[in-house]
């Protein structure tokens, strides 16, 4: 197993990656932490002519704080989201569910970038940038644009991107007061992509009564699932157990599709789905009481 | 075209010409001679390739040598002097029999010794998570967790 052969470039700004993309367009794939490309050359399912890699160019892997958000860098490793102070305190859900994805030799390597790029639908952070409300800039040689996550992802391994186009940073709007949040996923093997998971958040206002709520699932689609109905049925109210498992329910039955495979039946992600959509429910209901 | 690489493989610094696609996983077994580092499944799922890049565990297998120009690379010879000298996590892996055939075994001790940098004092889950990027064929894991401890007695 052996990748095509290939022209290698690993210039060091933003200005010459994406100078190199507009000349070289879709023959040219950037290689990021290569933790799903490089696989993919290895088997030659995919043989870009052109690799450019972003890995020298010091000014995507940035994590910082800006007024009420936070901005990451394409290129910050999945390891350093993992263990970032700013976004264990701002975005806890997102500190939560860093550790599902992959192994710790892989999130040493993998960058938010590249796994929001793959779009893998059971992936990870995909999920949570809906869940987060995140939004993605895209840029090219001249211009720059900024997508929301709902609208970057356009169905199996495909996005929004242009093939002129790098997603150069990504902005995280820091929880809520009185927000409680819960990921959950089951995998065969610790590490393993899962055969379902839930980024569930829940805001409640100065009265316990739920203002908004997310569902997203991950291995539930073809893109990540926003279960928009489940979600909203939950608005206006306080939260029980009744209505806690009438909206697993829903979104389970009747907003996501899964396909099933090796490892899991679609009945069975289905059943995964209410239990996880549940607990998770509970948690973040029980968290966003505290936080009040 | 070729790409002339500086890099440093436990300690000595090397200058070599490599096409992109070398593997970093093939430039150290064929290129350097350092067999240690083992290849199983050349996709980034059974570990056996894992070495130390900038002293963080990594795929050697996910990586393209001419990535490493520059960076350092660690990899199992770089752990003892001598085989009278084994390295704490290795002598306990003698001690606690944890290998059999072997295999597996390189690319365990490359994530555990960052691992035991970062967690001295680990519990049997936390070693147990930390493991489960590497696949043994052999021993059933048991023994494998049995030396992580020992090894962590022995180096705090
Ligand atoms: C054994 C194993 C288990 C794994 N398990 C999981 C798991 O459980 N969950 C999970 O989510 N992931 C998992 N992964 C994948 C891992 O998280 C990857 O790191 C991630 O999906 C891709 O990130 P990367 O930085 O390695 O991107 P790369 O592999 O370098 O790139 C992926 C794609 O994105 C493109 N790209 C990268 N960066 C950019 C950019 N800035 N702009 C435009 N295009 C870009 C590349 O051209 C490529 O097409 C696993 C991988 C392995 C090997
Ligand atoms: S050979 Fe690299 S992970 Fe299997
Ligand atoms: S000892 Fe044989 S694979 Fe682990």
């Amino acid at each position: 197993m052996k990748p095509a052969p290939f022209e290698y470039h690993s210039p060091s700004s933003i200005e010459e990656i994406l100078t190199l993309k507009s000349q070289y367009g879709d023959d040219a794939k950037f290689l990021a932490g290569g933790q799903s490309l490089v696989p993919a050359m290895n088997f030659r399912i995919v043989q870009p002519s052109v690799l450019i890699d972003l890995n020298r160019v010091s000014d995507l892997s940035f994590i910082r704080e800006d007024g009420n958000v936070i901005r990451v860098g394409s290129m910050a490793r999945e390891r350093h989201l993992e263990f970032d102070a700013s976004i264990e305190k701002r975005t806890p859900l997102l500190h939560e569910a860093v550790p599902s994805i992959a192994h710790p030799q892989i999130r040493n390597r993998g960058t938010i970038g590249g796994s929001i790029v793959n779009a893998d639908p059971a992936a990870e952070l995909p999920v949570l940038m809906i869940a987060l409300n995140a939004r993605l800039k895209a840029k090219n040689k001249s211009a720059e644009r900024w997508l929301d996550a709902k609208d970057f992802f356009a169905g199996m391994f495909t996005t929004a991107l242009e093939s002129d186009e790098a997603l150069v940073e990504i902005e995280l709007p820091f929880a809520e007061p009185r927000t409680g949040w819960s990921f959950m996923e089951v995998a065969p093997r610790s590490g393993d992509y899962a055969m379902m998971g839930v980024a569930t958040s829940v805001t409640l206002d100065e009265n316990g009564k739920c203002k908004s709520a997310k569902l997203v699932y991950l291995n539930a689609g073809d893109g990540p699932v926003d279960a928009v109905e489940a979600a909203q049925s939950l608005v206006g109210e306080m939260l029980n157990d009744t209505l806690i498992e009438s909206a697993a329910l829903h979104a389970s039955e009747k907003e996501i599709t899964p396909f099933g495979n090796i490892h899991a039946s679609a009945e069975f992600q289905r059943h995964l789905a209410k239990t996880l959509t549940m607990k998770t429910l509970k948690i973040a209901a029980e968290r966003a009481t505290k936080e009040n | 075209m070729t790409h002339t690489i500086n890099l440093t493989v436990n300690g000595q610094k090397y200058t070599r010409t490599v096409e992109p696609r070398m593997l970093l996983s093939d430039f150290l077994r064929h290129e350097l001679g350092l067999t240690g580092t083992h290849v199983g499944c050349e996709h980034g799922v059974c570990g056996a390739c894992t070495i130390m890049f900038d002293g963080e565990s990594a795929r050697s297998c996910l990586t393209f040598a001419v990535q490493a120009d520059g960076h350092e690379i660690t990899t199992v010879e770089g752990l003892a002097t001598d085989k009278d000298n084994l390295h704490p996590l290795q002598q306990s892996f003698w001690e606690a029999h944890g290998l059999q055939c072997g295999y597996c075994t390189p690319g365990i001790l490359m994530t555990m010794i960052p691992f035991l940098k970062q967690n001295p004092n680990p519990t049997e889950d936390e070693i147990r998570h930390a493991l489960s990027g590497n696949l043994c064929r052999c021993t059933g894991y048991q023994h494998i967790v049995d030396a992580v401890k020992l090894a962590a007695e022995k180096m705090r």
